[in-house]
């Protein structure tokens, strides 16, 4: 469960300045079940879009998604997302925000709060059940976005620069709070990232897009060993594979600084 | 150590010590009042043109004592409430579809925009012709005066959710509907609710416009009935008992956001 497969995706938009806008042209990869694919690329190359698409968030101009084989064609519990921006829900506690998922499909009050507790106790949040997202931290908020995603049980997790908009050390903290749970729920995670480090760390797959239009242009299978620990960013392996993203990446970023 | 406190008073958007806060509101009023007292009992402007403080209280007194000010105060209160609660109602739910859904936008935007721009002093006239001078002008003065403007204001609100909360509550498996009642409405409601409070501000002027217009009971009528027979102190009783009626009711709203939306006031 938990297979991704995308099938020659192009997306394009309609813009009224730049008319037609292609951000993904015939992109195609497949994501085996609980793999942890991640995608690298310059900025605006359509990294989110591809998240979109898959989450059913987005259209394809053509070509198709499928998850366990079945198309794409609306948003679902079976894929939950996180965003890079904070997209709790203020009016809700801690408790409440992770039960949210729970509650629209009608899960009994009782195991809705086993699950929340569950989930809330693996983010290492235990004792802010009760504080709302205002009062909490920016790593604090993106744990409680994983711990709702996680919560609500789905095959593929959709990550969009999830920890973009933290400090270096608490995205370090995240990225092993992340592995840890994820070697023990094995769920297929599908994470963005321009972070190169990050990509590596966390992927057993690291594919590099394109500028606009974003196709794949390398596939890295990383195959570090697992469990992964920080120190593991000054192994040659991996600096070797951190110089032959990067001299990909370098092209498609001036690529892009001439197309923006 | 004088100079630090006088520096942290002064720096914008940080928190002052509450008894500061406190002390420099009531300084301020009780300068206003001391200044009212001197211009009058020193004599410097006469009893016709500003009444003394004793001589309001002394109008006020005797308005309350014959039973007209309570009279007049229920009246208006009833009106403003029949006519704000009656926009409300009606704008609330069309603001927040307005600004939720672009269709609604779309059908109803011009009309709005165009009714927004209308004083509504410029219809009394006509409400007049229309309905008369008795509850029913004052209800359609504070109504038109009030609901498009709320309208706006509201769909400006919703209009505001932002798109991360509506798609992570579609990937967590969220209707359509889901999405209506579970984030556009709870989003909205705090600024539904600063929303009117202002409003509520604005509907207060419309009813006394009114009511100085074309009315026979009112506390807006009894000000005007004030002002033919001379007597000052009454208008200012009037003015007063308006001022306070809105202080009352501002505070309402604000203890009610407190209550009823208690993550919006937590640091
Ligand atoms: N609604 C839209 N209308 C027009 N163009 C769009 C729209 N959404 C995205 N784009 C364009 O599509 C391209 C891909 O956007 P996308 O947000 O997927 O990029 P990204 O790789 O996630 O970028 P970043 O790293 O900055 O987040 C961009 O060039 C963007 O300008
Ligand atoms: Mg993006």
């Amino acid at each position: 469960m938990g297979q991704v497969h995308i099938d020659e995706v192009s997306l394009a938009f309609e813009t009224r300045r730049a008319g037609r806008v292609v951000a993904l042209e015939q992109l195609s990869l497949a994501v085996p079940e609980k793999q942890f694919a991640v995608i690298v690329g310059p900025s605006g190359c359509g990294k989110s879009s591809l998240l979109d698409l898959v989450a059913g968030l987005k259209e394809t101009t053509a070509g198709q998604c499928r998850v366990d084989g079945k198309v794409v064609t609306s948003p679902g519990a079976d894929r939950g997302m996180v965003f890079q921006s904070y997209s709790l829900f203020p009016w809700l506690t801690v408790r409440k925000n992770v039960e949210f998922g729970l509650s629209l499909n009608k899960v009994p009050p009782k195991e809705r709060s086993e699950r929340a507790d569950h989930y809330i106790g693996s983010v290492g949040l235990l004792g802010f059940e009760n504080a709302y997202p205002s009062q909490l931290s920016g790593g604090m908020k993106q744990r409680v976005a994983i711990a709702r995603a996680l919560a609500n049980d789905p095959e593929v997790l959709l990550m969009d620069e999830p920890f973009g908009a933290l400090d270096s050390q608490t995205r370090s903290l995240m990225q092993e709070l992340l592995l840890g749970i994820w070697e023990k729920e094995q769920k297929t995670v599908l994470f963005v990232t321009h972070d190169i480090d990050e990509a590596l760390f966390l992927g057993d797959v690291v594919y590099v897009m394109s500028a606009r239009p974003g196709r794949i242009i390398d596939t890295i299978d990383v195959g570090l060993e697992r469990p992964r620990h920080y120190d593991i960013i000054t192994t040659p392996q991996f600096i070797e594979f951190k110089r032959r993203i990067m001299s990909s990446l370098h092209a498609e970023v001036e690529k892009a600084m001439n197309l923006n | 150590m004088a100079a630090g406190t006088l520096d942290r008073l002064f720096r914008p958007n940080k928190p002052i010590p509450r008894q500061i806060e406190l002390w420099t509101g009531i300084t301020v009023a009780a300068s206003v009042f001391g200044l009212w007292c001197l211009f009058t009992y020193g004599g410097i402007v006469s009893g016709d043109f500003l009444p003394a403080p004793g001589e309001v209280w002394a109008a006020f007194v005797s308005t309350l004592s014959d039973g007209t000010l309570l009279k007049h105060t229920r009246v208006s209160l009833y009106e403003i409430y029949l006519g704000f609660v009656l926009s409300s109602i009606i704008a609330v739910p069309l603001g927040i579809f307005m600004g939720g859904f672009r269709i609604v936008a779309a059908a109803i935007e011009p009309v709005v925009n165009f009714m927004r721009y209308l004083p509504v002093t410029a219809l009394i006239p006509l409400l007049i012709l229309w309905v008369g001078i008795g509850l029913e002008q004052k209800i359609a003065v504070i109504f038109l005066g009030t609901f498009f403007q709320q309208i706006v204001l509201i769909a400006d609100v919703s209009g505001r959710v932002h798109d991360d909360l509506y798609n992570v509550s579609y990937t967590l498996g969220a209707s359509r509907w889901q999405v209506v009642t579970r984030v556009l409405l709870p989003a909205t409601m705090p600024g539904v609710m600063d929303t009117l409070r202002v409003t509520m501000g604005w509907a207060w002027t419309f009813l006394v416009v009114a009511e100085l217009v074309a009315a026979s009971s009112g506390l807006g009528y009894m000000i005007l009935q004030a002002m033919r027979g001379l007597h000052p102190a009454t208008i200012f009783v009037g003015i007063f008992v308006i001022g306070f009626l809105g202080l009352v009711t501002d505070l309402a709203f604000k203890w009610a956001k407190n209550v009823l939306l208690p993550w919006t006031n937590i640091r």
